[in-house]
């Protein structure tokens, strides 16, 4: 044969073959790097500053006032500023989200569809940025009008996270729904059941690890928001007494004093970012945990 | 004269063992056809003789298959065995792009880069399966556009085109209607003059119809294997002759 | 048999589609009023070469988003298109590796961007000293679209027919051949998708960039230059309550560049679904 094993061309290709595999491989490896790296910076950056001030004091801490002699560094008004916002944003946006989601899967004509799918893509695009300008110009003076309050409120950031958690709400409820077998309907049909009954009562239950998945999924976008909370949400570090206080969040904490923050002050707000990534870690591996079961 | 001789195989997918102990000769310029029902380990066994079974995830292969007396399992660039050894599929499968880039895809794989040349090449491999003459002016068409008869015929012209000395084929007219089928039967016929061809095949009248030599499988072991005409006017294996009359499969 | 409440069904069937009509309403509502607030302020001046606090250009900043945009993706799509080869191509099933590789892709798509920006400020700028950069930013945005990209290349790749990687390697055709003659051809339309909505998450993000790639207003001279993206801008303006108009107008040429995009990116996937039927 024209080509035999000791050919030169033999050798080079077997040489590409092997580079770019290990290459390919170092590619794949990328993310590992990535997340690893992640990972001590944060920690070695803001861990240090959590000891110094006393993890206590830290997580539980009431009061945050970098200025006053002696600082205090007590982010539990972020934490619940965080907490309550994102439980507003569940409040809004998943009982809508899912039953746009069971509408679209189940229910609306074919054309409805069309319409719905991507108007639900364009939510999803719109950068953060756009949201929270648009919760500045129109949910803020809303609230404000209907409360005669400062609109710079828990329940403006709710609202606005609520309708920004929406995509994802709706894209992994409707996937969840659709993965319902066609037969549980089917057989809720034959009992006599109605057709919405048979959604309702058959086919949500049946995708509820699904849906559940949405949900914290909705979590992780609404704790981890950060532009559009820090126009909305008032921003003032103190324990909310009702849904028209302003507050402000971890994320918000963070991108708010960076500018002027040095030392202790500026590790704080790094600890602050090791809380969040501790929150989010959680919610990843509720997720993960959700769909092993789900398998 | 042997192309292939096969002694002692044993094929493993994981711990399932889905070939024993297969001991076969195959001759040169010869077809031979391999029957048996679904799952017996025919097409798996064809896929050994060119080691695309190295593809599969936990498949291990014990024993020793030896191409004009080399043992492909030792030793052998797998590129350069499967350029000897060619193959055809079940379902016609060309690339996504025109018919010419299709036939020159493996001459081009294998280092030829002169226009010239691969221009010779795609008309001689396309001649040679009978395809020419219908598809000459539509060279730069794309093959996913030709009808399933015509695919499988470019498939076979591209597997001629790195001019092998084997050609594998499994279950060919499968996917296929029975005026393409005969077509491609009269081909394989042909392409016996120039190449060994080993057919899986369903179909015993197909097999009957192209093949010198018939191979009988079930549940992974070859039961029985001879002439043709033997096999079919009277099978020495009482299983043998229990497929072949439709009792089973 | 007790017959099936009528009335509950009714009620059932209507909040389903008041849900889904306050979706679609919020979003057309939020759109138009962007778009009409915003269009009407969109000036000639706001295009002038040169940022000036007069003019509040917004041209530095588009340029900058382009240099951005480029760079990020020249880092992340060979780096996310490569994993997603190994992980399709060349990883056995099962494999130890593959799985670290998908959870801390996973992990990845998870963090929020302001945790991007902060390890950005820690490691690229100060660590490695490139200071507020570009580069630092576009470092930064690799990171969080790399997941993304990885995800659509494997998805793309595994949609491509074996049959076509089992007629390649029946040719005798090496590995990398079958991939990049073969395999990756058919798989371009479906990693172009992932690509274009990287390009949507770049422009949109904001809070991974304040800190990394700063909020210069100049014209980016090199990519050690820090620069402000179209993004970081407008959340500049909107913390200077005098630039509202700005705003609306920055706010308008996101939104059309973003939902551009991304409608063009579904328009590809779609486009891919169909030529793979």
């Amino acid at each position: 044969m024209a080509s035999d094993k000791g050919d030169p061309g033999q050798k080079s290709q077997k040489f590409w073959e092997n580079f770019m595999k290990t290459l390919f491989f170092i590619s794949a490896l990328t993310s590992v790097i990535a997340v690893f790296l992640i990972c001590i910076f944060l920690f070695a950056g803001g861990i240090p500053a959590m000891f110094k001030i006393g993890l206590f004091e830290f997580i539980f801490g009431r009061k945050w006032a970098p200025n006053d002699v002696p600082p205090l560094f007590g982010i539990l008004p972020m934490i619940m500023g965080s907490i309550y916002i994102t439980g507003g944003a569940i409040a809004v946006g998943v009982p809508t989200g899912i039953l746009t989601a069971a509408y679209m899967a189940r229910l609306c004509p074919q054309n409805l569809y069309r319409v719905l799918k991507p108007a639900v893509g364009v939510l999803a695009g719109i950068p953060s940025i756009v949201y929270g300008f648009f919760g500045m110009v129109v949910i803020v003076p809303l609230v404000s009008q209907v409360f005669s309050a400062n609109g710079n409120t828990i329940l403006s950031a709710s609202i606005l996270l609520g309708i920004m958690i929406l995509p994802t709400v709706i894209g992994i409820s409707e996937t969840a729904i659709r993965a319902v077998p066609e037969s549980y309907y089917e057989g809720s049909l034959a009992l006599g059941a109605s057709n919405e009954w048979s959604i309702f009562f058959v086919i949500l239950p049946a995708a509820k690890s699904g849906i559940l998945a949405a949900v914290i999924l909705g979590v992780g976008r609404a704790i981890g928001e950060t532009m559009a909370v820090i126009m909305v949400a008032g921003g003032q570090p103190r324990l909310p007494n009702s849904i028209l206080d302003g507050v402000r969040t971890l994320t918000a904490n963070i991108v708010t004093e960076m500018p002027y923050a040095a030392d202790l002050h500026r590790e704080a707000l790094i600890a602050t970012g090791v809380v969040l990534f501790v929150f989010i870690l959680i919610i990843n591996l509720l997720v993960a945990l959700l769909k092993r079961g789900g398998n | 004269m042997n192309k292939f001789s096969i002694s002692q195989l044993y094929l493993y997918y994981d711990n399932f063992c889905a070939l024993t102990d297969i001991n076969i000769d195959i001759e040169d310029k010869n077809i031979t056809a391999f029957i048996g029902p679904s799952g017996c380990g025919k097409s798996t066994f064809l896929k050994t003789l060119n080691r695309m079974n190295d593809l599969v995830d936990g498949c291990k292969v014990t024993g020793e298959v030896l191409l004009d007396g080399t043992n492909i399992y030792k030793d052998v660039d797998t590129n350069l065995l499967r350029k000897r050894v060619g193959m055809v599929f079940q379902k016609p499968n060309p690339f996504p792009m025109s018919v010419y880039d299709n036939i020159a895809y493996g001459p081009r794989a294998h280092g030829v880069k002169s226009k010239a040349m691969l221009d010779e090449i795609v008309e001689k491999s396309l001649q040679s399966a009978a395809i020419w003459d219908e598809l000459k002016d539509r060279l730069r068409k794309p093959a996913l556009a030709l009808s399933g008869g015509q695919q499988q015929r470019i498939c076979i012209a591209r597997a001629v085109a790195v001019s092998p000395e084997v050609l594998l084929m499994d279950e060919p007219t499968s996917a296929l209607d029975p005026i393409s089928t005969s077509k491609i039967e009269d081909l394989v016929l042909e392409l016996k003059e120039k190449y060994t061809i080993i057919i899986v095949t369903h179909n015993m009248q197909q097999a009957a119809r192209v093949s010198d030599k018939t191979a009988f499988f079930l549940l992974g072991e070859l039961i029985e294997y001879g002439n043709t005409n033997d096999i079919f006017s009277m099978p020495t294996h009482k299983k043998t002759e229990g497929y072949i009359s439709g009792r089973f499969g | 048999m007790k017959p099936i409440k009528k009335p509950l069904g009714h009620f059932l069937a209507l909040i389903t589609k008041a849900a889904a009509a306050t979706t679609f309403l919020v979003m057309a509502f939020l759109i138009l009023y962007i778009l009409i607030n915003g269009l009407p302020h969109l000036t000639p001046s706001l295009f002038e070469f040169k940022y000036t606090t007069k003019n509040v250009s917004m041209f530095p900043a588009l340029v900058s988003t382009i240099i951005m945009t480029a760079l990020s993706l020249i880092i992340a799509v060979p780096l996310g298109a490569f994993a997603g080869i190994y992980l399709v191509e060349y990883a056995k099933k099962g494999n130890r590796t593959v799985k670290v590789v998908r959870v801390t892709a996973e992990a990845l798509s998870g963090i929020p961007s302001i945790v991007y920006g902060l390890f950005g400020m820690m490691f690229f700028v100060t660590y490695l000293k490139w200071g507020n950069s570009i580069l630092a930013g576009a470092f930064t945005l690799s990171i969080m679209v790399l997941p993304l990209i990885m995800r659509t290349t494997e998805e793309a790749l595994k949609s491509v027919p074996d049959s076509y990687r089992e007629g390649s390697f029946g040719l005798g055709a090496g590995r990398l051949h079958t991939i990049f003659k073969v395999v990756l051809p058919s798989a371009v339309p479906g990693i172009l998708a992932g690509v274009i909505l990287s390009i949507g998450r770049i422009i949109g993000e904001t809070a991974a960039l304040i800190y990394t790639a700063g909020t210069v207003t100049e014209m980016p001279q090199n990519v050690f230059s820090s620069a402000r993206t179209l993004s970081v801008h407008m959340w500049a303006l909107t913390g200077e309550s005098l630039h509202k108009n700005e705003s609306y107008a920055a706010g308008v040429v996101l939104l059309i560049l973003v939902v551009g995009i991304n409608s063009f990116s579904a328009f590809i996937a779609k486009k891919f679904i169909k030529e793979g039927k």
